[in-house]
């Protein structure tokens, strides 16, 4: 993490604040922290804010609010991080998987790289809780992590050109699940039958920057029962009482 | 209301408006108009609102026969319009008879045309916006480009116009094969070297083939990277200039992806994007730097000729 965040201008329509250097839990919590605090202050000709691993970035209208009047707001909005704390309740989600077989072709890969058992990968991927750092590639796609070291895997060396809705993928120390079919060089461990991703929702995306997610394996017939479920609409992986979105 | 049959489809024509607001961080791309300016003044054309829906025309354009009588307006690139074999004035509003049929040739400049209909395309919004975007199969008609069979609807509440417009020949654009366009330098200036930058910024570019409504693969002079770089991704936004380690820039348009980890070197200024929306394979383009408060000027420039060309239809 930097001790002060840079600025940096993003073209004439966008600010980019980058908060540090790495994929790390700290540096991307600082960013939640840093796009509720944007968001909360409701800047005028401020328009949307995009958190990634470790910066944010904020489209304003320049014909409304300066450049450096943005940076000037939002360096003041920087001095309270350190003391925030968010009001928002960060939200879990549980995905349930059916890991290996067809619907995960590349979890014998992952074995063998760590030189681990088929249960060991299963268990350490799914006891382990991840952070949504970001979502993109394809509309829904979360970027989770971390992923423990031990089953941390480099991509396809060849990426797939189809790898099907649902799928559940490693790639260095990230996990993501593909919200629809799509290109994808992930090494592919399972699949969920909960759907990610559908514009009729409200907002259109199951998961949200900075939710945390865990995976719980099942068996092909739960997969089939929770994708009945699915379909009618009826599915919240949400713990508590947070609502569907 | 359905308002034209689609008797061929052309190369890859879809329905477009100025795009979707405030889903970049559930990844959802802005979409929308390649061109901006050219679906602004097709709208201004027809008395449309603003964001009203167009179709976007690239290169090879469809055949449409009208079911009713309504009002067009093609502007953008030309791509040769035609109205029962006879060639038709872009820029102005059309009268379409029922029977009519609308049609391309040859493309003489630019890339895309834009065809707004009097009252605009009725399809449903999606995530505020019905302009198309494939890769999700989201908008337009049923989130892809035309087919065989289609027929594009408008609204019943559209009235026939009485007024005929035309937009003055001084403000009609001409799109050349030599594409000007002016970039801030940035996010990722530290992963260049001196050299790198100033290769950018002195060389024409050609426009691949891998180009498309995602983004244009570039052809020229290699940028040169310093040795260690980043590529932790970022947000990215259309008109952003990234180069991946093959130091060919990459320009993300409308439908790219929001995130993305090549080093950004540049992003177009918002008012000539839409110059690069008329780009096509094997055109050129030069780089021209320019500071933040000149790009805010040229940004209101752009605005008050848009509002001077609105209120000259008005009177």
């Amino acid at each position: 993490m930097y001790p002060s965040a840079k600025y940096v201008p993003f073209g004439d329509r966008a600010l980019v604040v980058e908060l540090g250097s790495g994929i790390s839990p700290e540096v991307n919590r600082r960013v939640h922290a840093m796009h509720d605090a944007v968001s909360n202050a409701k800047l005028l000709g401020v328009g949307e804010c995009v958190p990634t691993y470790r910066s944010l970035l904020i489209t304003y209208d320049p014909i409304k609010l300066s450049s450096k009047k943005l940076v000037s707001a939002v360096k003041d909005l920087e001095k309270t991080l350190a003391t925030y704390t968010s009001k928002r309740r960060q939200r879990k989600a549980i995905i349930p998987v059916v890991y290996g077989g067809d619907f995960g072709p590349d979890l014998s890969k992952v074995t063998k790289y760590h030189n681990l058992k088929e249960k060991d990968v299963i268990r350490i991927h799914s006891e382990h809780e991840y952070m949504v750092y970001m979502i993109g590639f394809i509309a829904g796609f979360p970027y989770l992590g971390e992923l423990p070291d031990k089953i941390a895997t480099p991509r396809l060396e060849t990426p797939r050109f189809r790898v099907p809705e649902g799928s559940v993928g490693i790639a260095e120390k990230q996990t993501g699940i593909y919200p629809r079919e799509a290109p994808g060089g992930w090494q592919i461990i399972g699949r969920t039958p909960v759907r990610l991703f559908d514009p009729t929702w409200h907002p259109p995306a199951l998961l949200q920057p900075s939710d945390l997610v865990k995976f719980k394996p099942v068996t092909i017939i739960e997969f089939q029962q929770i994708q009945a479920t699915v379909s009618r609409g009826d599915y919240n992986p949400f713990l508590q009482r947070n609502k569907k979105p | 209301m359905k308002l034209f049959r689609v008797i061929n489809p052309g190369f890859f024509t879809t329905v477009q408006d100025l795009g979707r607001q405030g889903f970049l961080k559930y990844g959802v791309p802005v979409s929308g108009a390649m061109d901006d300016f050219s679906l602004l003044l097709a709208n201004m054309l027809v008395t449309n609102k603003p964001n009203d829906a167009c179709l976007e025309i690239p290169l090879i354009g469809p055949e449409l026969e009208a079911l009713k009588d309504t009002q067009i307006a093609i502007t953008g690139g030309n791509i040769s319009p035609q109205i029962n074999g006879q060639d038709i004035e872009m820029w102005q509003t059309l009268k379409i008879k029922e029977g009519d049929v609308v049609s391309f040739g040859k493309t003489r400049n630019g890339c895309r045309a834009y065809l707004s209909i009097r009252g605009g395309i009725n399809v449903p919004p999606v995530l505020g916006s019905r302009s198309t975007y494939i890769r999700c199969e989201m908008g337009g008609i049923k989130g892809r480009q035309l087919k065989t069979g289609d027929f594009i609807e408008g609204f019943n509440s559209a009235k026939v116009l009485d007024v005929k417009l035309s937009l003055p020949e001084d403000y009609i654009p001409t799109f050349s094969n030599e594409a000007h366009v002016r970039v801030v330098l940035g996010p990722q200036l530290d992963s260049f070297t001196e050299k790198g930058v100033e290769t950018f910024l002195s060389n024409p570019y050609t426009i691949s083939l891998e180009a498309d409504r995602m983004g244009y693969r570039l052809d020229g002079s290699v940028i040169e990277h310093k040795a260690q770089i980043e590529t932790i991704s970022d947000a990215i936004l259309p008109g952003t200039v990234q180069v991946p380690p093959n130091g060919k820039p990459i320009i993300t348009m409308k439908d790219a992806q929001t995130t993305g980890g090549y080093p950004k070197i540049a992003t177009l200024i918002t008012s000539d994007l839409y110059i690069l929306g008329q780009a096509k394979p094997k055109d050129t383009v030069y780089f021209h730097e320019i500071a933040l408060p000149e790009a805010r000027r040229k940004l209101i420039e752009y605005k008050r000729r848009l509002r001077m060309i609105e209120k000259g239809f008005c009177k």
